[in-house]
Protein backbone atom coordinates (compact mmCIF):
# COMPACT_ATOMS: atom_id res chain seq x y z
CA UNK A 1 0.00 0.00 0.00
CA UNK A 2 2.85 2.49 1.04
CA UNK A 3 4.39 1.17 -2.47
CA UNK A 4 1.62 2.25 -4.34
CA UNK A 5 1.50 5.50 -2.58
CA UNK A 6 4.68 6.55 -3.06
CA UNK A 7 4.71 5.46 -6.85
CA UNK A 8 1.55 7.89 -7.43
CA UNK A 9 3.54 10.29 -5.76
CA UNK A 10 6.36 10.44 -8.14
CA UNK A 11 4.35 9.88 -10.83
CA UNK A 12 2.45 13.24 -9.98
CA UNK A 13 5.98 14.57 -9.58
CA UNK A 14 7.34 13.63 -12.95
CA UNK A 15 3.70 15.32 -14.36
CA UNK A 16 4.48 18.23 -12.87
CA UNK A 17 7.69 18.59 -13.93
CA UNK A 18 6.72 17.51 -17.18
CA UNK A 19 4.13 20.23 -16.65
CA UNK A 20 6.40 23.00 -15.93
CA UNK A 21 9.21 22.01 -19.13
CA UNK A 22 6.07 22.34 -21.50
CA UNK A 23 4.98 26.14 -19.49
CA UNK A 24 9.13 26.84 -19.73
CA UNK A 25 9.29 25.81 -23.11
CA UNK A 26 6.76 28.26 -24.26
CA UNK A 27 7.21 31.09 -21.86
CA UNK A 28 10.79 30.49 -23.46
CA UNK A 29 8.90 31.59 -27.20
CA UNK A 30 7.78 34.93 -25.10
CA UNK A 31 11.56 36.02 -25.26
CA UNK A 32 11.92 38.22 -28.15
CA UNK A 33 15.62 37.38 -28.52
CA UNK A 34 14.90 33.41 -28.51
CA UNK A 35 12.03 33.94 -31.12
CA UNK A 36 14.48 35.52 -33.33
CA UNK A 37 16.60 32.86 -32.90
CA UNK A 38 13.86 30.26 -34.21
CA UNK A 39 12.59 32.45 -36.85
CA UNK A 40 16.21 32.68 -38.52
CA UNK A 41 16.12 28.73 -37.62
CA UNK A 42 12.38 28.04 -39.22
CA UNK A 43 11.87 30.26 -42.00
CA UNK A 44 14.24 28.91 -44.48
CA UNK A 45 12.12 25.86 -44.52
CA UNK A 46 8.73 27.36 -44.36
CA UNK A 47 9.63 29.30 -47.38
CA UNK A 48 11.04 26.28 -49.51
CA UNK A 49 7.80 24.04 -48.42
CA UNK A 50 5.55 27.37 -49.18
CA UNK A 51 7.31 27.24 -53.19
CA UNK A 52 7.14 23.53 -53.47
CA UNK A 53 3.42 23.79 -52.25
CA UNK A 54 2.43 26.42 -54.84
CA UNK A 55 4.42 24.61 -57.93
CA UNK A 56 2.51 21.40 -56.84
CA UNK A 57 -0.55 22.85 -56.51
CA UNK A 58 -0.68 25.15 -59.69
CA UNK A 59 0.60 22.44 -62.12
CA UNK A 60 -2.51 21.17 -60.31
CA UNK A 61 -5.15 23.66 -60.47
CA UNK A 62 -4.06 24.04 -64.55
CA UNK A 63 -4.21 20.19 -65.42
CA UNK A 64 -7.30 19.10 -63.87
CA UNK A 65 -10.55 18.68 -65.74
CA UNK A 66 -12.57 22.02 -66.14
CA UNK A 67 -16.33 21.63 -64.38
CA UNK A 68 -19.05 21.09 -66.78
CA UNK A 69 -20.86 23.49 -66.02
CA UNK A 70 -18.22 26.46 -65.35
CA UNK A 71 -15.94 25.22 -67.66
CA UNK A 72 -12.46 26.26 -67.31
CA UNK A 73 -13.67 29.47 -64.67
CA UNK A 74 -13.88 26.98 -62.00
CA UNK A 75 -9.67 27.58 -61.67
CA UNK A 76 -10.15 30.81 -59.97
CA UNK A 77 -11.81 28.72 -57.27
CA UNK A 78 -8.14 27.34 -56.32
CA UNK A 79 -6.82 31.13 -55.29
CA UNK A 80 -10.24 32.48 -54.37
CA UNK A 81 -11.40 30.04 -51.89
CA UNK A 82 -7.95 29.74 -49.93
CA UNK A 83 -7.39 33.54 -49.83
CA UNK A 84 -11.27 33.72 -48.60
CA UNK A 85 -10.12 30.98 -45.97
CA UNK A 86 -6.90 32.89 -44.98
CA UNK A 87 -8.59 36.42 -44.34
CA UNK A 88 -10.47 34.79 -41.91
CA UNK A 89 -8.28 32.55 -40.46
CA UNK A 90 -5.58 35.58 -39.82
CA UNK A 91 -8.10 37.69 -38.51
CA UNK A 92 -8.60 34.83 -36.04
CA UNK A 93 -4.71 34.64 -34.93
CA UNK A 94 -5.29 38.05 -34.42
CA UNK A 95 -8.11 37.56 -31.94
CA UNK A 96 -6.08 34.80 -30.42
CA UNK A 97 -2.96 37.45 -29.76
CA UNK A 98 -5.19 39.90 -29.05
CA UNK A 99 -6.54 38.18 -25.76
CA UNK A 100 -2.55 37.40 -25.54
CA UNK A 101 -2.17 40.94 -25.37
CA UNK A 102 -4.93 42.22 -22.68
CA UNK A 103 -4.87 38.80 -20.43
CA UNK A 104 -1.44 37.56 -20.28
CA UNK A 105 0.60 40.83 -21.53
CA UNK A 106 2.61 38.36 -23.93
CA UNK A 107 6.04 40.64 -24.93
CA UNK A 108 5.33 38.77 -28.92
CA UNK A 109 1.63 38.98 -28.81
CA UNK A 110 0.99 42.95 -29.92
CA UNK A 111 4.13 42.26 -32.23
CA UNK A 112 1.90 39.58 -33.86
CA UNK A 113 -1.75 41.22 -34.16
CA UNK A 114 0.52 44.17 -35.69
CA UNK A 115 2.49 42.44 -38.51
CA UNK A 116 -0.77 39.97 -39.35
CA UNK A 117 -3.12 43.22 -39.61
CA UNK A 118 -1.32 43.99 -43.90
CA UNK A 119 -1.30 40.21 -44.25
CA UNK A 120 -4.59 39.72 -43.53
CA UNK A 121 -5.86 42.84 -45.53
CA UNK A 122 -3.74 41.36 -48.80
CA UNK A 123 -5.67 38.33 -48.33
CA UNK A 124 -9.29 39.47 -48.52
CA UNK A 125 -8.37 42.12 -50.97
CA UNK A 126 -7.30 38.66 -53.10
CA UNK A 127 -10.01 36.91 -51.89
CA UNK A 128 -12.71 40.32 -52.82
CA UNK A 129 -11.18 40.89 -56.54
CA UNK A 130 -10.60 36.79 -57.76
CA UNK A 131 -14.36 36.12 -56.20
CA UNK A 132 -15.90 39.65 -58.65
CA UNK A 133 -13.53 38.42 -61.42
CA UNK A 134 -15.41 34.85 -60.52
CA UNK A 135 -18.95 36.51 -60.08
CA UNK A 136 -18.62 38.19 -63.42
CA UNK A 137 -19.26 35.28 -65.97
CA UNK A 138 -20.71 33.30 -63.83
CA UNK A 139 -23.45 35.37 -62.06
CA UNK A 140 -23.46 38.11 -64.65
CA UNK A 141 -22.81 40.85 -62.08
CA UNK A 142 -19.18 42.08 -60.61
CA UNK A 143 -20.75 42.28 -57.60
CA UNK A 144 -23.55 42.29 -55.20
CA UNK A 145 -24.67 43.53 -51.64
CA UNK A 146 -25.12 40.56 -50.03
CA UNK A 147 -24.58 39.38 -47.02
CA UNK A 148 -21.39 37.33 -47.74
CA UNK A 149 -19.95 39.72 -49.72
CA UNK A 150 -20.72 42.84 -47.61
CA UNK A 151 -19.55 40.92 -44.49
CA UNK A 152 -16.71 40.12 -46.44
CA UNK A 153 -15.65 43.83 -47.26
CA UNK A 154 -16.34 45.08 -43.52
CA UNK A 155 -13.69 42.82 -42.90
CA UNK A 156 -11.50 44.26 -45.34
CA UNK A 157 -12.36 47.98 -44.05
CA UNK A 158 -11.55 46.48 -40.50
CA UNK A 159 -8.38 45.40 -41.29
CA UNK A 160 -7.51 49.07 -42.81
CA UNK A 161 -8.79 50.95 -39.80
CA UNK A 162 -6.48 48.08 -37.72
CA UNK A 163 -3.39 49.15 -39.89
CA UNK A 164 -4.83 52.98 -39.62
CA UNK A 165 -4.83 52.86 -35.73
CA UNK A 166 -1.37 51.06 -35.23
CA UNK A 167 0.07 53.84 -37.24
CA UNK A 168 -1.92 56.65 -35.71
CA UNK A 169 -0.82 56.38 -32.32
CA UNK A 170 3.19 57.09 -31.25
CA UNK A 171 3.33 54.25 -27.67
CA UNK A 172 3.18 51.04 -29.44
CA UNK A 173 1.98 49.28 -26.22
CA UNK A 174 -1.14 51.79 -26.24
CA UNK A 175 -1.79 50.99 -29.89
CA UNK A 176 -1.65 47.45 -28.83
CA UNK A 177 -4.07 47.78 -26.09
CA UNK A 178 -6.70 49.51 -28.29
CA UNK A 179 -6.31 47.39 -31.37
CA UNK A 180 -6.81 43.84 -29.12
CA UNK A 181 -9.96 45.73 -27.85
CA UNK A 182 -11.56 46.24 -31.32
CA UNK A 183 -10.19 43.04 -32.75
CA UNK A 184 -12.35 40.95 -30.24
CA UNK A 185 -15.33 43.35 -30.74
CA UNK A 186 -14.59 42.79 -34.14
CA UNK A 187 -14.22 38.77 -34.38
CA UNK A 188 -17.89 38.51 -34.14
CA UNK A 189 -18.26 38.95 -38.08
CA UNK A 190 -15.83 35.95 -38.44
CA UNK A 191 -19.16 33.68 -37.69
CA UNK A 192 -21.12 36.25 -39.46
CA UNK A 193 -19.16 35.89 -42.39
CA UNK A 194 -18.88 31.62 -42.00
CA UNK A 195 -22.73 31.18 -41.44
CA UNK A 196 -23.52 34.14 -43.74
CA UNK A 197 -24.89 32.10 -46.76
CA UNK A 198 -26.93 29.87 -43.74
CA UNK A 199 -28.66 32.39 -42.14
CA UNK A 200 -29.64 34.63 -45.21
CA UNK A 201 -30.66 34.03 -49.00
CA UNK A 202 -27.31 35.04 -51.01
CA UNK A 203 -26.24 34.59 -54.44
CA UNK A 204 -23.12 33.14 -53.03
CA UNK A 205 -23.02 29.63 -53.05
CA UNK A 206 -23.23 27.70 -49.49
CA UNK A 207 -20.18 25.50 -48.43
CA UNK A 208 -18.97 22.61 -49.81
CA UNK A 209 -15.77 21.92 -48.30
CA UNK A 210 -16.16 22.62 -44.53
CA UNK A 211 -19.26 21.24 -44.03
CA UNK A 212 -20.08 18.57 -40.93
CA UNK A 213 -21.23 16.09 -43.57
CA UNK A 214 -17.82 15.97 -45.23
CA UNK A 215 -17.44 17.85 -48.89
CA UNK A 216 -19.88 17.81 -52.31
CA UNK A 217 -16.85 18.75 -53.75
CA UNK A 218 -15.54 16.04 -56.28
CA UNK A 219 -11.94 14.66 -55.40
CA UNK A 220 -10.73 15.76 -58.98
CA UNK A 221 -11.14 19.69 -57.40
CA UNK A 222 -10.65 18.99 -53.72
CA UNK A 223 -7.14 18.18 -54.15
CA UNK A 224 -5.40 20.80 -55.94
CA UNK A 225 -8.12 23.12 -54.05
CA UNK A 226 -6.33 21.59 -50.55
CA UNK A 227 -2.46 21.73 -51.48
CA UNK A 228 -3.25 25.26 -52.92
CA UNK A 229 -4.86 25.68 -49.23
CA UNK A 230 -1.83 24.44 -47.66
CA UNK A 231 0.41 26.39 -49.59
CA UNK A 232 -1.42 29.80 -48.88
CA UNK A 233 -1.74 28.75 -45.27
CA UNK A 234 1.99 28.23 -45.07
CA UNK A 235 2.64 31.80 -46.93
CA UNK A 236 1.18 33.34 -44.37
CA UNK A 237 2.66 31.95 -41.24
CA UNK A 238 5.72 32.37 -43.20
CA UNK A 239 5.43 35.81 -44.07
CA UNK A 240 3.57 36.93 -40.53
CA UNK A 241 6.95 35.15 -38.58
CA UNK A 242 9.22 37.51 -41.22
CA UNK A 243 6.78 40.59 -40.48
CA UNK A 244 6.66 39.72 -36.39
CA UNK A 245 10.72 39.56 -36.75
CA UNK A 246 10.95 42.53 -38.66
CA UNK A 247 8.66 44.47 -35.91
CA UNK A 248 10.72 43.48 -33.37
CA UNK A 249 13.61 45.28 -35.11
CA UNK A 250 12.14 47.96 -35.37
CA UNK A 251 11.13 48.15 -32.05
CA UNK A 252 14.75 48.08 -31.40
CA UNK A 253 16.12 50.27 -33.04
CA UNK A 254 13.54 52.85 -31.73
CA UNK A 255 14.74 51.86 -28.03
CA UNK A 256 18.37 52.31 -29.35
CA UNK A 257 17.48 55.63 -30.96
CA UNK A 258 16.32 56.88 -27.76
CA UNK A 259 18.89 55.82 -25.73
CA UNK A 260 21.46 56.86 -28.14
CA UNK A 261 19.62 60.23 -27.23
CA UNK A 262 19.65 60.12 -23.71
CA UNK A 263 23.13 59.51 -24.00
CA UNK A 264 23.72 62.54 -26.15
CA UNK A 265 21.74 64.62 -24.06
CA UNK A 266 23.30 63.48 -20.38
CA UNK A 267 26.77 64.54 -22.64
CA UNK A 268 25.66 68.27 -22.51
CA UNK B 1 -14.54 38.68 -72.71
CA UNK B 2 -13.35 35.35 -73.10
CA UNK B 3 -13.13 33.27 -69.59
CA UNK B 4 -9.73 33.04 -69.90
CA UNK B 5 -9.48 36.80 -69.28
CA UNK B 6 -10.88 36.51 -65.96
CA UNK B 7 -9.09 33.45 -64.94
CA UNK B 8 -6.05 35.29 -66.48
CA UNK B 9 -6.74 38.17 -63.80
CA UNK B 10 -7.15 36.05 -61.21
CA UNK B 11 -3.91 34.33 -61.09
CA UNK B 12 -2.29 37.79 -62.19
CA UNK B 13 -3.47 39.26 -59.89
CA UNK B 14 -3.10 37.06 -57.05
CA UNK B 15 0.39 36.79 -57.97
CA UNK B 16 1.29 40.39 -58.21
CA UNK B 17 -0.32 40.86 -54.40
CA UNK B 18 1.68 37.74 -52.78
CA UNK B 19 4.72 39.63 -54.35
CA UNK B 20 3.93 42.50 -53.07
CA UNK B 21 3.58 41.13 -49.68
CA UNK B 22 7.19 39.24 -49.90
CA UNK B 23 8.93 42.10 -51.10
CA UNK B 24 7.79 44.29 -49.17
CA UNK B 25 8.65 41.77 -46.17
CA UNK B 26 11.93 41.15 -47.53
CA UNK B 27 13.24 44.93 -48.01
CA UNK B 28 11.59 45.95 -44.63
CA UNK B 29 13.41 43.10 -42.98
CA UNK B 30 16.99 44.30 -44.72
CA UNK B 31 16.39 48.08 -43.59
CA UNK B 32 15.90 47.15 -40.23
CA UNK B 33 18.58 44.79 -40.00
CA UNK B 34 20.90 47.56 -41.43
CA UNK B 35 20.05 50.21 -39.06
CA UNK B 36 20.53 47.51 -36.15
CA UNK B 37 24.07 47.39 -37.85
CA UNK B 38 24.30 50.69 -38.05
CA UNK B 39 23.79 51.55 -34.62
CA UNK B 40 26.18 48.59 -33.25
CA UNK B 41 28.66 50.30 -35.74
CA UNK B 42 28.33 54.03 -33.38
CA UNK B 43 28.75 52.06 -30.09
CA UNK B 44 24.78 51.96 -29.47
CA UNK B 45 23.86 48.46 -27.67
CA UNK B 46 20.50 47.36 -25.95
CA UNK B 47 22.06 46.64 -22.53
CA UNK B 48 20.71 43.00 -22.25
CA UNK B 49 22.60 42.41 -26.02
CA UNK B 50 25.31 39.99 -26.00
CA UNK B 51 28.98 41.18 -25.98
CA UNK B 52 29.58 39.36 -29.56
CA UNK B 53 30.38 41.64 -32.66
CA UNK B 54 28.58 42.09 -35.44
CA UNK B 55 25.57 40.63 -33.39
CA UNK B 56 22.11 41.94 -34.66
CA UNK B 57 19.92 39.08 -33.64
Amino acid sequence: MIRIRASGAILAQKESMTESLAITKISDLANPTRFLALAARILPWMAGATALLFAIGLYLSFTTEGDYQQGDTVRIMYVHVPAAWLSMMCYTVMAISAIGTLVWRHPLADVSHKAAAPLGAAFTLIALVTGSLWGKPMWGTWWVWDARLTSVFVLFLMYLGLIALNRALDDPSRAARVSAVLILVGFVNIPIIKFSVDWWNTLHQPASVVRLDGPTIDAEFLWPLLIMAVAFTLLFFTLHIAAMRNEIWRRRVTAQRRMAARMAGKEE
Amino acid sequence: MSHTFYIAMSYGLTALVALCLIGWVMLDGRARKRELAELEMSGIRRRSAPHSAGETR
